[in-house]
């Protein structure tokens, strides 16, 4: 009795094994993430932990750019929907969530996965599994190599092309002072500083000093600066060090130029931070005069067309959020894929999209104040950025568009094509 | 059905009878890998590791009565040990895995000689302040340890004689269970061997065990050194799946919930070990899929997995002390007694 009934029960188990392996074996003939109304993609993003003050505000202003497309059909008859997954700012957190997107959730691909060190730990699973990896939210160098990643895609300015481009402004305007460099101790840091090695003698270079995301006391590494004389104090940093570094120095009595990346210096983001931090004794004035640059326009320009245009979709998809440089960028950012798929056609594959940023994607124009680098092996994004500063807590560009190359000869030349108009309504592509 | 059992000769050798739970398992876990999706491959991959930790921690806690609150740190040895073998001086895998088990071994007998002085609270205190201050290492040493950035080792990628198109994810599974096999192995022969039951006997009254000729704080020094050990290749097959060994990967966070899956599984009991690298692997998501459930802000529904899982543990010590593998033991004699009346076997 007992011993049958075994055998009907191993028969039973052996059967629905095979059949398990027999629908594993059946793939679908279609790409994951696609149909014909609607197309997914995933993100990675620091909802919590020390990169999340301001960032964690990009992909839900990116989703809402989409809910503003999708309210008028989408893009080619597809609504285009966004599933971000917090990450910490935690790179070991980052394959997880990465491999939850893509095995799991199956998305389209992944668009605009932000960090630096935290992105650098997926791209080689992303471009051995053929997921498109679209404009990714840094500007590390390693992202522009079109050759060896191929469905990866830069889309801010390149931090090396940043640093020459501040690096030139300090070489101009600080001329005989002495610099110190307060940098994140990853790609994203040592980008920066290398482009503005290119630009400054090394003598002029007195301190470059690293810092690990995660720890809270900076003070050793400002206290360094300090101590070697900087009169100038670039940094390349998030905007929680931006804070940090800026109450350590208010701390020693430490008062130097300050120059910051365009990553680190969303004015909102900053000063609420200083208050949080200082209890409300410190704000936006520390870091008030500070130089950075911009390669979308000021986000408190309300007369620039595209500055409406975001705050339009804000106020009506995005209205919990401050309006500020974040939610700009992820907007920017937005309207890029929204044009690549555009151009990638009605009949979506993963190669399209990726074809078409190669072909097309120099040409691309939208919000931005410089062009785009793109082609087969540039994977590059925005080519350059205007000069700006912080004024009334605001910050107001000057000076032009200026582009490069990240190279150490290439020289830094003006950008005088005007930005185009903002479409009435979807997305304009050439 | 005990007549069946009472006719089917048993080994006597527990050696044999683990070599048999393991061809078993690794049978099991063969099939369930062929039919399994990528994603749920990585998951398999994640609970063998977590398996192979929590085997020896559970011998750690549940039979030489120790605790440790410290583990994720010895993890993160015998995962920087991998990831400096493979990454930079380009050693095979299994060597790599060798002399992380290796390391781990040799940090296991510094910390344990250190832990048979303390009890009870200090020795979890000491332990803590191992679990938070290892891993700041890495941000110490950047140069060799990467800092936050951490260390970057390439996939594992599988012998051709699998195929082209063999999947990577089933390749790591494959290695994560190899190595969880080797635990099982060792883990449940030592459990049932003399040196088992030297630990039972230290940790239930450590007076009559010296009594008896058993050296106290030798036994607990072992204890420490296996159950470091497993943590080291555990830690080293979480580098070699994640290809990454990062301290975020190692934070105090790993060390409290490996305690917390021990202890939910069932102390003690290699099976619970399994129970608890079950808990491990699917609880985030489900308490993720809770939270987002409810639309809550970012900040609540980040954190809120947290308080579930916290939650979860506080109502199973209130309504299981014993862990899942007790409610399975209770269940299981309950089976027995109402199919054979009277008969008053004991489960085991």
């Amino acid at each position: 009795m007992r011993l049958r009934s075994y055998r009907t029960g191993a028969a039973g188990v052996a059967g629905a094994i095979v059949v398990a392996i027999a629908l594993a074996g059946c793939g679908s003939s279609s790409e994951p993430g696609v149909s014909s109304t609607s197309v997914t993609f995933g993100t990675h993003q620091p909802l919590t932990g020390p990169a999340a003050p301001g960032y964690s505000e990009i992909a839900p202003a990116s989703q809402a750019f989409f809910n503003y497309l999708n309210a008028q059909g989408g893009i080619n008859g597809r609504k285009i929907h966004l599933i971000y997954k917090d990450d910490e700012y935690n790179p070991a957190k980052t394959v997880n969530t990465v491999n939850q997107l893509v095995l799991q959730e199956k998305v389209f691909g992944i668009f605009e996965g932000l960090g630096t060190p935290t992105h650098t730990k997926v791209v080689g699973f992303l471009n051995s599994s053929k997921v498109p990896d679209m404009f990714v939210a840094s500007g590390c160098p390693c992202w522009d190599n079109g050759t060896a990643q191929p469905y990866t895609f830069g889309w801010q300015p390149n931090y090396t092309i940043e640093g020459k481009i501040l690096g030139q402004y300090i070489k101009q305007h600080f001329a005989g002072k002495r610099v110190g460099v307060f940098y994140q101790d990853d790609d994203f840091g040592t980008g920066g500083l290398t482009g503005i090695r290119y630009e400054l003698p090394a003598s002029q270079i007195v301190s470059a000093q690293p810092y690990q995301p995660g720890g809270t006391n900076v003070a050793p590494q400002i206290s360094a600066i300090k101590a070697a004389g900087a009169q100038v104090l670039v940094d390349f940093t998030v905007p929680i060090y931006t804070a940090l570094g800026q109450l350590a120095s208010f701390t020693l009595g430490y008062k130097p130029q300050l120059v910051v990346s365009n990553v680190g210096i969303d004015p909102t983001t900053v000063g609420g931070l200083l208050k949080t931090f200082s209890k409300g004794k410190a704000g936006t004035e520390l870091i008030e005069g500070a130089i950075t640059d911009g390669y979308l326009p000021s986000n408190t320009d309300l007369s620039n067309p595209w500055i409406a245009l975001f705050k339009k979709v804000h106020d009506q998809y995005d209205a919990s959020a401050p309006f500020d440089g974040n939610v700009e960028y992820g907007m920017a950012n937005a309207y890029t894929l929204a044009q690549a798929l555009q151009l990638a056609g009605k009949k979506l594959t993963r190669q399209d999209l990726v074809g078409a940023v190669n072909t097309t994607g120099s040409k691309l124009t939208g919000p931005g104040l410089v062009p785009f680098r793109y082609s087969t092996s540039v994977h590059g994004g925005y080519a350059g950025a205007e000069m700006g500063q912080v004024r009334g807590g605001q910050i107001v560009l000057f000076g032009g568009p200026l582009v490069t190359e990240p190279t150490a000869g290439s020289a830094i030349t003006p950008y005088t094509t005007a930005q185009p108009a903002p479409p009435a309504s979807g997305v304009s592509v050439p | 059905m005990s007549a069946l059992a009472a006719r089917i000769p048993r080994p006597h050798s527990s050696l044999v009878r683990s070599l048999g739970l393991v061809v078993l398992a690794g049978a099991v876990l063969l099939i369930a890998s062929e039919a399994l999706g990528a994603y749920d491959e990585l998951q398999l991959a994640n609970g063998a590791y977590y398996f192979a930790v929590l085997a020896g921690l559970t011998v750690l806690i549940g039979l030489s009565g120790q605790i440790s609150l410290g583990h994720g740190a010895l993890m993160a040895v015998g995962a920087y040990t991998v990831a400096l073998l493979i990454g930079d001086e380009r050693w095979a895998l299994v060597p790599a895995l060798l002399a992380a088990v290796v390391v781990t071994t040799l940090v296991g007998v510094l910390v344990g000689a250190a832990a048979t002085r303390l009890r009870g609270p200090y020795l979890a205190g000491a332990t803590l302040a191992f679990a938070v201050g290892l891993p700041a290492l890495a941000d110490k040493y950047t140069s060799l340890l990467g800092g936050e950035n951490g260390l970057v080792i390439n996939p594992p990628t599988p012998p051709s004689g699998l195929g082209a198109n063999f999947p990577l994810e089933r390749w790591e599974a494959w290695i994560a269970c190899a190595g969880a096999l080797v635990v099982l192995f060792t883990m449940n022969n030592l459990v049932h061997s003399g040196v088992g039951r030297s630990f039972r006997a230290v940790r239930d009254d450590e007076i009559a065990a010296s009594l008896c000729g058993l050296h106290v704080g030798r036994v607990q020094t072992v204890a420490f050194v296996v159950s470091a050990a497993c943590a080291g290749l555990g830690g080293g097959l979480l580098a070699v799946v994640l290809q990454l060994a990062s301290p975020g990967a190692f934070a105090l966070q790993l060390s409290l919930s490996l305690l917390t899956a021990v202890v939910l599984g069932g102390l003690g009991s290699i099976l619970g070990a399994v129970w608890g690298a079950a808990v491990l692997v699917l609880l985030p998501g489900w308490t993720n899929d809770i939270a987002h459930s409810f639309s809550l802000s970012t900040q609540v529904s980040a954190n809120l997995p947290l308080a579930i899982y916290g939650l979860v543990l506080i109502l199973a010590m209130l309504v299981w002390p014993s862990g899942i593998q007790g409610a399975v033991r209770v269940a299981v004699s309950r089976i027995r007694e109402r199919h054979a009346p009277g008969a008053g076997e004991s489960s085991p």
